[in-house]
């Protein structure tokens, strides 16, 4: 059974997204699984658009944080002021306070300012000056990177990586979606027009059925014969690590919702594997600059359904 | 199946190239040349359609290059048929194979001719380094043919799958050696061309034959003795005797009387032992002086040498009896002594003149004689050299007189000579003296090197009686052995030599190795498998009582492995078991579901594939997805699958 109100917001972002269903429905399945969403790619593909429509769409407050290589953990957490008036410090939120939060090429930054961000993410709470605050609920990170071989970067660590739940490539629309865009409306306008398709309440609800869906035995299998190639495969440096695992499951959960059905099918992991671990594994053939999907046809070939 | 029309993949090339040349690489020894390039050629024509994706040459191009491989091996042998031409043609059909993979049957097809070709490695030899490449060789190829089923493992993944599964093989082997009826006779009995040459004695001995065997240390044979080992200086191995002259070189007699049984009695102790003889390509069976026994299916000439019936072109063991105190021939026919003092006409003067001042002082006393003889010898200080010096026409006198230089030929050949021309009926015998024991097994080995020669001359009264002239020059070659009898400096083979112990030490437990394969892999034919049966509480089974029992234990262990295997086969999801026959009968359409597709989206493909069948395949899928993936699965779902998958018919 499929549920109208996804349906609703799907089709309102690829209305603005012009044929890039896959990486928005990627983009909405991380979001359902309380994850948060790394995109790799060339300036000027959209990736800042789809973190606005999303927002928008799901009633969330949105802010954005330009990455530079001269910014301070302050400037994402926030301040704490001394204010004559009261005779007190006063805190001064960060933009981090936010629920979407568009941390725009996030690699630019020095791994000071890039762990203040990741921490918080991690955490889903801010402690600046002796004192813990809650970030809202829900809270959502997309951050954008350049690819990692352009000049003035600072690549994230694999274990910063890991806390990305996905990892997308928008890349370049296909000539009949670019034709449209070109032809069509403003797309700050058309985003400006949206309206709220559900409540704030409504998404936590929404993330809960996804974490409700049900994984059989037989799946859960699955995901370990994929875990376990990875592991003893000469192909990769490391194999999947446990949380990898859950995020796989997690993702998939997520998909089979967006499918309407509430049990995960061997497809709905298949699906979601490019995503998830195309940011995790690091093939030993550094020569080879495969890409996600490559990566992902060859471990799901070489694994067959237990 | 539709399995078998699966194209074969680049890596299932590549396995099966590998098998090819790991299989044929040591029979290339044996076939011609020719055949070899063009195996090479064929191997490499295989490894470049691989590599740079070249389409595979086509039915009318490989059908004539087969029927020329063919016709090639004919003419080279003139047949097809025997070991080396059945070889050349496996050879011939394997590379060519290789040019027409074209279907998963292909490369099954060519595994398979990988294990004969590994079966035909021992046609040629039976060596345990031959059985270590074997094992070598099938686990390549087992590994080839899972390949051929599946492609996707990495290499040392397969290996290691190959080896367990041969691991698993290895009590079937053991039982099938063990109880399968064995034949009499060599296990890969093919006459024709089975036996090529090997070192020995030879039926003819001329200056510097035997000191030419000297110069290897390959085994002659093994004795065990049961007891104890007689002195080195009775360790005479009896072999062809040789009684006729022709100035140069002597022989063995043309035309013999064959006795079936010892043809003399015996006097003093008895020697017990059990000789296993390596193939030499003669008749001749090594006993030691004088047999008391004959070996089955062996009889005795009438100069006292076991012979067998057929050529010993196989490796054999027999067990014997001597009595080495006792003499043959007392009453010895006249034709025989007239054989025994035949010389040529002329030629050797000086010796001549000195046994006919023996015939001239002693008559006819023979023991007179040979003492006289025995003094001679003595006297003129020969040396006993592997390096003796050429001789010219009258080679007797030349060695007494002038270079008195010689090895056991030459001792031997002179001191009949001079009986001989004393009227004393004399003869040269050859055969192996002394032998060394293998501290590590205890045989007793009796290598090339150990050949010998010595005479016998006949006494009236006592018949023949066995004289060693070499041992009156130099007796530590009778005592103790080659080395120490030579003078030093001469090259001797390795193991001849008494320095670079250890070295030796390692060669005696290569030899005592290579002796229990011999003895208890190679030799375990009727005899000692009746006594394995025997042990094990079986008087004198036959072969049918043999093969039942082979089938009813071959019966038990494959009834072992079914029921552990069923049992294992009920934890599998009744709804994935229908799963497979559904997705079986739709690969008999040549709709293949690969072993990583989900239900839904291999029913998709189906679908598209076979449209007027999409909606029982939609159905059939999304039960299935259901049942095993979904969280509370209905009894009733399951036998809903059941039929629709039973009245599916694609």
């Amino acid at each position: 059974m499929r549920l109208a109100e996804l349906d609703a917001i799907l089709g309102d972002v690829n209305r603005i997204i012009l044929g890039k269903e896959r990486p928005v429905r990627l983009a909405v399945a991380c979001l359902l699984a309380r994850g948060h969403l790394l995109i790799e790619d060339l300036p000027g593909v959209g990736k800042t658009t789809l973190a606005h429509v999303l927002a928008r769409v799901l009633g969330l407050d949105f802010q954005r944080i330009q990455f530079t290589s001269d910014m301070l953990p302050a400037d994402i957490l926030g301040v704490s002021i001394f204010d004559r008036g009261s005779g007190a410090f006063h805190f001064h939120p960060g933009p981090v306070f936010t629920q979407v939060v568009l941390a725009d090429e996030i690699n630019r930054a020095t791994p000071k300012a890039q762990s203040a961000l990741l921490e918080a993410m991690e955490e889903r709470q801010v402690t600046a000056e002796g004192e813990t605050r809650a970030l809202p609920e829900p809270f959502f990170v997309i951050a954008t990177q350049n690819p990692t071989y352009q000049i003035g970067t600072f690549p994230l660590p694999e274990s910063q990586l890991d806390r990305f739940l996905i990892k997308l490539e928008l890349g370049y629309p296909d000539a009949a979606a670019e034709r449209e865009l070109l032809a069509g409306a403003d797309r700050q306008q058309m985003v400006a027009k949206l309206t709220a398709r559900i409540a704030a309440r409504q998404l936590t609800e929404l993330q809960q059925k996804a974490r409700a869906v049900h994984a059989s035995a037989a799946l859960i299998d699955y995901v370990q014969a994929l875990a376990a190639h990875t592991r003893t495969s000469p192909r990769w440096h490391a194999g999947l690590s446990p949380r990898a695992c859950l995020a796989l499951l997690a993702v998939a959960r997520a998909w089979a919702l967006l499918d309407g059905r509430d049990h995960v099918l061997p497809e709905d992991v298949q699906a979601v594997l490019p995503g998830v671990i195309a940011h995790r594994l690091r093939p030993t053939d550094d020569s080879s600059r495969t890409d996600a999907e490559t990566i992902a046809a060859t471990l799901i070939e070489a694994v067959p359904l237990p | 199946m539709a399995r078998v029309n699966r194209p074969v993949s680049r890596r299932q090339a590549w396995w099966l190239l590998a098998t090819a040349i790991a299989a044929s690489l040591p029979l290339l020894q044996h076939v011609p040349l020719w055949l070899s390039i063009a195996a090479g050629l064929a191997f490499g024509w295989r490894a470049a359609l691989t590599w740079r994706h070249w389409r595979l040459p086509p039915r009318w191009l490989l059908i004539p290059l087969v029927i020329a491989g063919t016709v090639g091996v004919f003419l080279q042998y003139r047949t097809i048929v025997g070991r080396t031409p059945g070889i050349a043609l496996l050879l011939v059909f394997l590379a060519l194979k290789l040019l027409e993979l074209r279907a998963a049957r292909d490369a099954v097809v060519t595994a398979l001719l990988c294990y004969f070709l590994v079966l035909g490695q021992f046609l040629f030899t039976q060596t345990i380094p031959t059985a270590m490449l074997a094992c070598l060789t099938v686990l390549v190829t087992t590994a080839a043919l899972l390949a051929a089923s599946d492609d996707r493992p990495a290499p040392r993944q397969q290996v290691y799958r190959a080896g367990m599964l041969l691991a698993q093989a290895i009590p079937f082997m053991l039982l099938l050696f063990l109880l399968f009826p064995r034949v009499q006779g060599p296990l890969w009995g093919i006459p024709q061309d089975r036996f090529t040459a090997v070192s020995g004695l030879s039926e003819t001995m001329s200056p510097g034959s035997i000191a030419q065997l000297s110069q290897s240390d390959a085994i002659a044979f093994r004795v065990r003795f049961n007891g104890a080992v007689p002195p080195q200086s009775q360790l005479y191995w009896r072999g062809p005797v040789m009684p006729s002259f022709d100035g140069r070189s002597w022989r063995v007699a043309q035309t013999l009387a064959a006795y079936p049984t010892i043809p003399y009695s015996s006097t003093g102790p008895q020697v017990d032992y059990e000789v296993t003889l390596e193939p030499h390509g003669k008749h001749w069976l090594f006993a030691l002086e004088m047999p008391a026994t004959l070996p089955a299916d062996s009889a005795m000439t009438s100069d006292y040498q076991p012979i067998a019936r057929e050529v010993v072109r196989n490796r054999m063991r027999y067990t014997q009896s001597a009595w080495p105190d006792s003499n043959a021939g007392a009453n010895e026919t006249r034709a025989a002594l007239r054989a025994a003092l035949a010389l040529p006409a002329s030629g050797n003067p000086r010796i001549r003149a000195i046994s006919a001042g023996w015939q001239a002082a002693h008559g006819d006393n023979g023991a007179a004689i040979l003492a006289a003889a025995e003094e001679l010898f003595n006297r003129l200080f020969l040396t006993y050299t592997l390096n003796p010096p050429l001789l010219g026409p009258d080679m007797v006198d030349e060695f007494l007189f002038d270079t008195k230089r010689g090895f056991c030929e030459h001792f031997a050949a002179a001191f009949v000579f001079s009986l001989r021309a004393a009227g004393v009926p004399a003869r040269v015998v050859a055969g192996y003296q002394g032998g060394e024991i293998n501290p590590v097994d205890g045989y007793l080995e009796v290598r090339q090197y150990d050949a010998h020669a010595w005479t016998e001359a006949w006494i009236a009264g006592r018949g023949w009686v066995r004289i060693d002239p070499t041992a009156i020059a130099a007796p530590s070659r009778v005592s103790s052995n080659l080395a120490a009898a030579v003078p030093a400096g001469e090259g001797l083979p390795f193991l001849a030599r008494s320095d670079m112990a250890w070295l030796k030490e390692l060669r005696y437990r290569l030899d005592a190795v290579t002796n229990g394969w011999n003895q208890r892999v190679l030799g375990y034919n009727p005899q000692r498998q009746r006594d394995l049966l025997a042990s094990l509480g079986l008087r004198e089974p036959d072969w049918r009582s043999m093969t039942a029992i082979l089938s009813v234990l071959s019966g038990a262990v494959l009834l072992v492995l079914t029921v552990w295997i069923l049992r294992n086969r009920q934890r599998v999801d009744p709804a994935l078991a229908a799963w497979r026959r559904f997705t079986a009968r739709l690969a008999r359409r040549g709709i293949v579901w690969q072993a990583w597709e989900g239900p839904l989206q291999f029913a998709e493909r189906a679908t598209r594939l076979a449209p007027q069948h999409g909606r029982e395949i939609g159905e059939i899928s999304g039960l299935y997805a259901a049942l095993r993936y979904g969280p509370h699965p209905q009894p009733d779902e399951l036998s809903r699958l059941k039929s629709r998958i039973a009245s599916f018919r694609p």
